[in-house]
């Protein structure tokens, strides 16, 4: 059951995946790799439960912090063009 | 436990059905404002759903350890919190830089 819902998750990242590769203009490719990101955090849940490895359910947590940090200074880059300014 | 297992199928399924509908809406819809509009609910609420059926299916089928669970919900209370903000910033940077919205009888953008 795991192993189907694995590869149905990779399915999807790989349809976000078309619109962060042809998005036209660069909001579209990081709104799509937020996406992606958020995609992954479950994919790595579900393959600690695929390998039956408990080291898999720590690196989620980590993973959805650097997704959530890299996505609001992407963000803040690009409304400000500069990202420190004093 | 075969009550159990067919609960934890009902809410994978119902997660991943609600992912379909984001990355599809992330694909087919024609604007930046309106693909967002449709994949940051759907994502938000799929991902919620596959991990609550996770942590149904630990508590019966793994009991000797517990802190999983709360490493679990500690993920899904996470996602619930940063997933829209992150979403809503990049909306919000990118009506500041002007991107206009679509309007009816425009082309895909």
């Amino acid at each position: 059951m795991f192993l189907v819902i694995g590869l149905l998750i990779v399915v999807t990242i790989l349809l976000c995946l078309y619109r962060a590769v042809v998005g036209p203009g660069v909001f579209n490719r990081v709104a799509a790799v937020n996406v992606v990101g958020t995609k992954t955090v479950v994919l790595l849940v579900i393959m600690g439960y695929i390998f039956e490895r408990p080291l898999f359910f720590d690196i989620p947590l980590l993973y959805a912090m650097l997704n959530f940090i890299g996505t609001l200074v992407f963000a803040k880059y690009l409304e400000r063009g500069e990202l420190c300014s004093w | 436990m075969l009550l159990v297992d067919v609960i934890v199928a009902i809410l994978l399924t119902s997660g991943m059905f609600f992912m379909f509908v984001g990355a599809i809406g992330l694909l087919r819809l024609p604007d930046f404002y309106t693909r967002l509009h449709a994949t940051g609910k759907c994502d938000t609420l799929g991902e919620g759903l596959i991990i609550v059926g996770l942590i149904i299916y630990h508590l019966f089928h793994y009991p000797g350890t517990p802190l999983v669970t709360v490493k679990l919900l500690f993920l899904i209370i996470f996602i619930f919190i940063a997933n829209p903000t992150a979403i809503h910033a990049i909306v919000k940077a990118a009506y500041r830089r002007g991107l206009k919205p679509w309007k009816w009888g425009e082309g895909r953008r």
